[in-house]
């Protein structure tokens, strides 16, 4: 095993001057700006699903409840097909890109948010919006107030949103071509080192990515269960 | 339903600070709630009480405008409540809830929301705030997390985050209701200290008749949906307007009777096999409900004790036997039947000193002008 562990520093001493870093940032670059992007979108959607009252609104959160398991493959398939040279929005040039990683992260992150937003929300006591409003807030200040009580299973939500994308391999894979220096990542740089039979290098990217994983929520577990300020 | 007076102000009405018409509040397809018309008058608190499931929390959510009617106009000082209008009306009033529903922040950041909602910078609301929590007596828990502290310790913020406000009208649904007896009735009596300084007009929500009596000017009572009654707290125990309101508000014996004779004042109502006398203006011929408070009932000994005793001809006395005998705290509370079943509530050492055993004869004995008569239809 020591031989092994020696491996794994050489070739990370091998890679940390150049790719290793280069692939380590595009990961966290691209599964950073999909969360963002995700929690823009699967935030507010949410917020307006948990807190209002329509006819359809139960087949609204069975659809999104849905989305949150939509397999990744799926969703890259989707995404290559509608951004190939000759689909829809082939004309936009995206393919093989790090924009159409964060197309597809983006569709498979939004529906987690969403339906994390939607029950994280739910659990609140209905009574508790009635009361915030009942001291005079504006419907503003009531949903700031909702998410500031709910805010410990929405940053949940962050988490499982970022954990989605970042460990996520096919949709990277098929509409990121994994090309070096481009658009590979580090879940797609292991699938290729496992495919050339170069496992020393593919545990070692796994580290990376686990110690990335790890760290990103750590500090979200950090700002989630610090007291609150008074 | 007319609108009367407060007691607090006699003479000229004064202005009305909240009026509700024709309102109807609907969940799913069924109305839970009606009211032709209820009033809130400054400085006045008009106190609600009705059985569980009544409509009475939705009564507050309504004045609160925190649930929209189906129909119908709230006012504010004569204005109507629009719906662009509603952020600036929830900004005159304050609301209690049953539980103290605080956010999860210290004590102090719960009483200052309501100003900081308003604009208020922090430093200019942080000595409101103290103040407020002085007088609600939890100054010492300013800086305590607001999960932290008991259910009594937890109303009292709740009520100093709606009360810092200064509101114009505070709605109040079942406030002391989260908290144990014996908080319960200081908690009472300090929430009626600080009515008595700021005359805050106030809508109080109650289960407890005696609370509601208590702390109302006056009192409305709502049953399945409906106010069936508002009135000074007085006139609803001594003249419910219906079987239901009469009730609810301990009028135990209720009997169908009919009037079979009426002047100066003084009916004689028929009921079954004997006769009674009650102070009332109800036509002869007509169907009424004989109400009747168990603490308005004398019981005497059987044969014994009444000669001696001057009887006014407005007494009624009906003679009967002990049905049954319910012991309630210090009270004994004892059915009568005398043809027609009577409710006494007596001292338990009065019934000890009359040797009162179920089966044993009696005499119950009222006043006319304590019992009340309730027209019926037909």
């Amino acid at each position: 095993m020591a031989s092994l562990a020696d491996q794994v520093q050489q070739l990370l001493q091998g890679l940390a001057g150049a790719d290793l870093v280069e692939i380590t940032l595009l990961s966290l670059a691209v599964s950073g700006l999909a969360t963002a992007i995700s929690l823009l979108i699967g935030v507010p959607i949410g917020t307006w699903l948990a807190l209002s009252r329509f006819r359809s609104r139960g087949l609204a959160i069975t659809v999104v409840n849905t989305g949150m398991a939509l397999p990744p493959v799926v969703v890259g398939l989707a995404v290559a097909f509608a951004l190939w040279r000759s689909g829809p929005l082939g004309d936009l040039s995206l393919m093989y890109t790090p924009s159409a990683m964060v197309v597809a992260e983006v569709i498979i992150a939004t529906p987690v948010i969403l339906g994390l937003t939607v029950a994280a929300l739910g659990q609140l006591d209905p009574r508790l919006r009635l009361q915030i409003m009942g001291l005079g807030a504006s419907r503003w200040q009531t949903v700031w107030w909702l998410w500031r009580e709910a805010r410990l299973p929405l940053l949940a939500a962050l988490m499982a949103g970022f954990g989605s994308v970042i460990s996520e391999v096919g949709a990277a894979m098929m509409v990121g071509g994994n090309i070096l220096h481009q658009t590979r990542v580090l879940t797609t740089a292991i699938v290729l080192d496992v495919s050339r039979g170069d496992f020393g290098q593919a545990v070692a990217l796994g580290v990376v990515l686990l110690t990335l994983a790890f760290l990103v929520n750590g500090v979200l577990t950090w700002a989630q269960q610090r007291r609150p300020r008074h | 339903m007319t609108v009367l007076p407060s007691r607090s102000s006699p003479g000229a009405a004064p202005p009305l600070l909240v009026e509700v018409r024709d309102l109807v509040v609907v969940r799913g397809a069924r109305p839970v709630l009606t009211i032709d018309e209820l009033a809130v008058a400054d400085r006045e608190t008009l106190s609600v009480v009705g059985p569980n499931g009544a409509g009475k929390s939705t009564l507050i959510l309504a004045l609160a405008r925190l649930v929209r009617p189906a129909r119908g106009q709230l006012l504010f000082r004569g204005l109507p409540v629009e719906p662009r209008d509603e952020l600036g009306y929830r900004r005159r009033i304050g609301l209690v809830l049953p539980d103290p529903l605080l956010l999860d922040t210290s004590v102090a950041a719960n009483v200052a929301a309501g100003l900081r909602f308003r604009g208020i910078s922090a430093a200019r609301a942080r000595p409101r705030v103290d103040e407020w929590l002085g007088r609600l007596g939890v100054e010492h828990l300013a800086r305590r997390p607001a999960r932290q502290i008991s259910s009594g310790e937890a109303q009292r913020v709740s009520l100093a985050r709606a009360l810092v406000l200064e509101p114009d009208l505070l709605l109040l649904d079942e406030p002391f209701a989260s908290v144990d007896p014996a908080t319960r009735s200081k908690l009472v009596d300090d929430f009626e200290q600080l009515q008595r300084e700021t005359h805050v007009a106030c809508v109080i929500v109650t289960h407890d008749l005696d609370e509601a009596v208590r702390l109302g000017d006056r009192m409305a009572v709502v049953v399945a949906g409906r106010l069936r009654q508002c009135d000074t707290p007085e006139r609803v125990l001594s003249e419910p307007l219906d079987e239901d309101v009469a009730a609810f508000v301990g009028a135990e014996t209720r009997i169908p009777g009919r009037v079979v004779s009426a002047s100066d004042g003084l009916a004689v109502v028929e009921l079954g096999a004997c006769r009674i006398e009650a102070v009332s203006a109800v036509r002869p011929g007509r169907s009424v409900l004989c109400c009747l408070r168990p603490e308005d009932v004398t019981l005497l000994a059987a044969g014994g004790g009444s000669p001696a005793r001057p009887t006014s001809s407005a007494r009624n006395r009906l003679p009967g036997r002990v049905s049954r005998m319910v012991t309630q705290g210090s009270l004994v509370r004892v059915s009568v039947d005398c043809g027609v079943p009577l409710i006494a509530s007596i001292t338990r050492a009065s019934a000890i000193e009359m040797g009162l055993v179920e089966g044993g004869g009696v005499v119950a004995t009222f006043k006319a002008s304590a019992v009340h008569l309730i027209p019926l239809a037909g």
